[in-house]
């Protein structure tokens, strides 16, 4: 895992409305590297799915906004790209795989259809070969008998195999980086875990990084290299996966890993954090954790923690570290 | 239980539902031979018409239809106040009245049709002037404005295009939009953003055919409203010019005569009123059928 494909440093979206602004991304860095699945954690609303539009330059205009910071893919800049450029950073250099496999495909059209416009967008080959990439696409996500599949509607197809089907559409040009939102939310355990590990498969014959968003502690364990722990557009706490379950050390992220249940512990009510993210209308001055924090300090209230790297690839955020 | 099942005997079953179906699509079938005959008549309108529509002739004025006493099978409905031949002339006015809406319900359709996807994709500020723009067209009387337009432009055959036309299109935007802004927020019109396609191409590709049913039952239901305007331009005299018969201008040719020659005004208004309903039922079948929350079974 050696050359960095992916910088954000400092990265700031907002959301404007008539309520105000909402502070969606208040300020995350991070990076991924090639052949790296690179994990993002948190609840619902902590602005994952939101930094992973962000990085496509793709929020619901007028009202979604990047205020700040950089993306640095492949050594460049990219919210200094027009936006002609970053149609064909799109689909060429990052992909994104949405959460729900039932209406990311248009159902008017044939499956194969659907990877053909974006191979015919991103690749320059002859009409007489698009169809060779498509059935070299699904074969990549493992769809049994490409040759007929591809004449297929999206409604004669199961959800498992649509996910594939989404899946090929996001790596048939063979992107560097793919973020992928949730994406095996909606599918049962079963195929879930068919899903990934085609995921570890697929990075070991592309070399592609992924961002990996996820609420599911369980998903983490099993596909990703490094984890980040997200809460209130802030990332709270980075580190490799192995550490992040061994040695956490937010108590953000303590919390979390002890809400997820267990088999072996019975007859338990499920651990929660008490209390509610805060608005992200107005954020509290110090530690957005802070109102829910077991072990507050006064500091906490007053001033945002900075961040602090305390071993080898892990750094945190808060103040009892600093 | 499978005793129960053995005992319908299959054949009957068949034959009660293929009758059954018929019934219940004679909502689409109607119509549908009623505009095939319609389009057929109006293409060979020189074969089928026994008379010019122009040929006028005075001795044999306000003769009745072929059934009434004193009616000729020369005539079949009977002629009008100049002698003309109202059968001759109700074929070619199905000529004028289907062309003329016909080409009406094109271009509304396509302007209206483009404008509301671009508005309902697009959105912002643009969305918000079509909208308004759309809103003054929908609250303007449009049978005054064609009598603008007929006065100031001229009576004839593109003038009454035109003047559908310039109102028609906005009841399309609205209803477009509607559905193109709902069609815009689905997960398929985010991926094909996320793999690079560009806006325009998302709005003819994947929006387009993802609102073509709602367009098809507006069609087909703006078909009777069509027929019906340009009737209503053609009553009032500034529609088609005569001596070209329009079934509207027939209706009005006859209005001064109906204590004593019923049969002028009568068959033509009866035209429309078919048409126009042909037009209303298909829409409806139509919409059902289309609309997935409608449909059962």
């Amino acid at each position: 895992m050696s050359n960095i494909i992916l910088q954000v440093e400092d990265l700031q979206t907002s959301f404007f409305t008539r309520a105000g602004e909402f502070k969606a991304v208040g300020g995350v860095s991070f990076h991924v590297s090639e052949g790296e699945t690179f994990g993002l954690v948190g609840e619902s609303a902590c602005g994952k799915t939101v930094t992973g539009l962000s990085l496509l330059r793709l929020l619901p205009e007028p009202a979604g906004k990047i205020i700040g910071g950089k993306i640095i893919l492949n050594g460049r800049d990219i919210l200094k790209l027009s936006k002609k450029e970053m149609r064909q950073v799109r689909g060429k250099e990052i992909s994104m795989i949405l959460q729900d496999p039932m209406t990311s495909l248009n159902p008017v059209y044939q499956v194969g259809d659907q990877i053909a416009e974006a191979v015919r967008l991103q690749q320059h080959i002859p009409d007489d070969k698009v169809e060779d990439e498509v059935i070299s696409a699904l074969r990549l996500l493992r769809i049994p008998a490409p040759e007929q599949r591809i004449h297929d509607y999206p409604f004669q197809m199961s959800g498992g195999m649509r996910q594939r089907v989404v899946g090929s559409v996001a790596m048939s040009c063979r992107p560097r980086l793919l973020i992928a939102d949730e994406p095996t939310t909606a599918l049962d355990a079963t195929i879930q875990a068919q899903y990934l590990a085609l995921f570890r498969d697929i990075q070991q014959q592309t070399n592609v990084g992924i961002i990996f968003i996820t609420h599911d502690f369980g998903v983490v364990a099993s596909i990703c290299h490094r984890v980040a722990v997200m809460y209130a557009g802030k990332i709270l706490e980075t580190a490799s996966t192995s550490t992040i379950f061994k040695r956490p050390k937010h108590p953000y992220t303590h919390a979390l890993i002890n809400s997820v249940p267990h088999l072996d512990r019975k007859d338990e009510r499920l651990y929660s954090i008490e209390g509610q993210p805060p608005s992200l209308l107005n954020l509290p001055p110090g530690c957005r954790f802070a109102p829910r924090c077991p072990e507050v300090m006064d500091v906490c209230h007053q001033q945002q923690p900075p961040e602090k790297e305390i071993e080898e690839g892990h750094t945190v955020s808060c103040w009892k570290f600093s | 239980m499978a005793s129960i099942v053995k005992k319908k005997p299959e054949k009957q079953y068949r034959v009660v539902s293929r009758l059954g179906r018929i019934i219940r699509n004679l909502g689409m079938i109607i119509p549908v031979i009623v505009f095939v005959v319609l389009i057929l008549t109006a293409i060979f309108a020189e074969v089928l018409a026994p008379y010019p529509y122009d040929e006028t002739s005075l001795p044999e004025r306000r003769i009745p239809p072929a059934w009434v006493e004193g009616g000729s099978a020369k005539h079949f409905l009977g002629t009008d106040t100049l002698g003309r031949d109202i059968l001759s002339r109700a074929i070619y006015g199905a000529r004028v009245s289907l062309s003329v809406s016909l080409l009406a319900i094109a271009i509304t359709a396509a302007i209206g049709t483009a404008l509301g996807i671009y508005a309902g994709y697009a959105g912002g500020r643009l969305d918000g002037f079509i909208m308004r723009v759309v809103d003054v067209a929908l609250s303007f009387p449009p049978l005054l404005l064609a009598i603008l337009l007929a006065v100031s432009l001229g009576p004839g055959f593109f003038t009454v295009i035109f003047a559908l036309s310039v109102l028609g299109w906005a009841g399309y935007a609205r209803i477009i939009r509607g559905e193109a802004l709902r069609v815009r927020t689905s997960d398929f019109v985010a991926q094909a953003q996320i793999n690079g396609v560009a806006g325009w191409r998302i709005m003819v590709r994947h929006i387009f055919p993802n609102i073509l049913n709602i367009l098809i039952v507006g069609v087909t239901l703006s078909i009777g409203t069509m027929i019906l305007a340009e009737s209503a331009m053609s009553y009032l005299g500034i529609g088609i010019p005569p001596p070209m018969p329009s079934w509207g201008s027939m209706v009005a040719d006859g209005r001064n005569d109906l204590d004593r020659a019923w049969w002028i005004s009568t068959f033509p208004g009866i035209l429309i009123g078919v048409v126009v309903m042909s037009g209303n039922f298909l829409g409806d079948w139509l919409r059902d059928k289309l609309d997935p929350r409608l449909r059962q079974l």
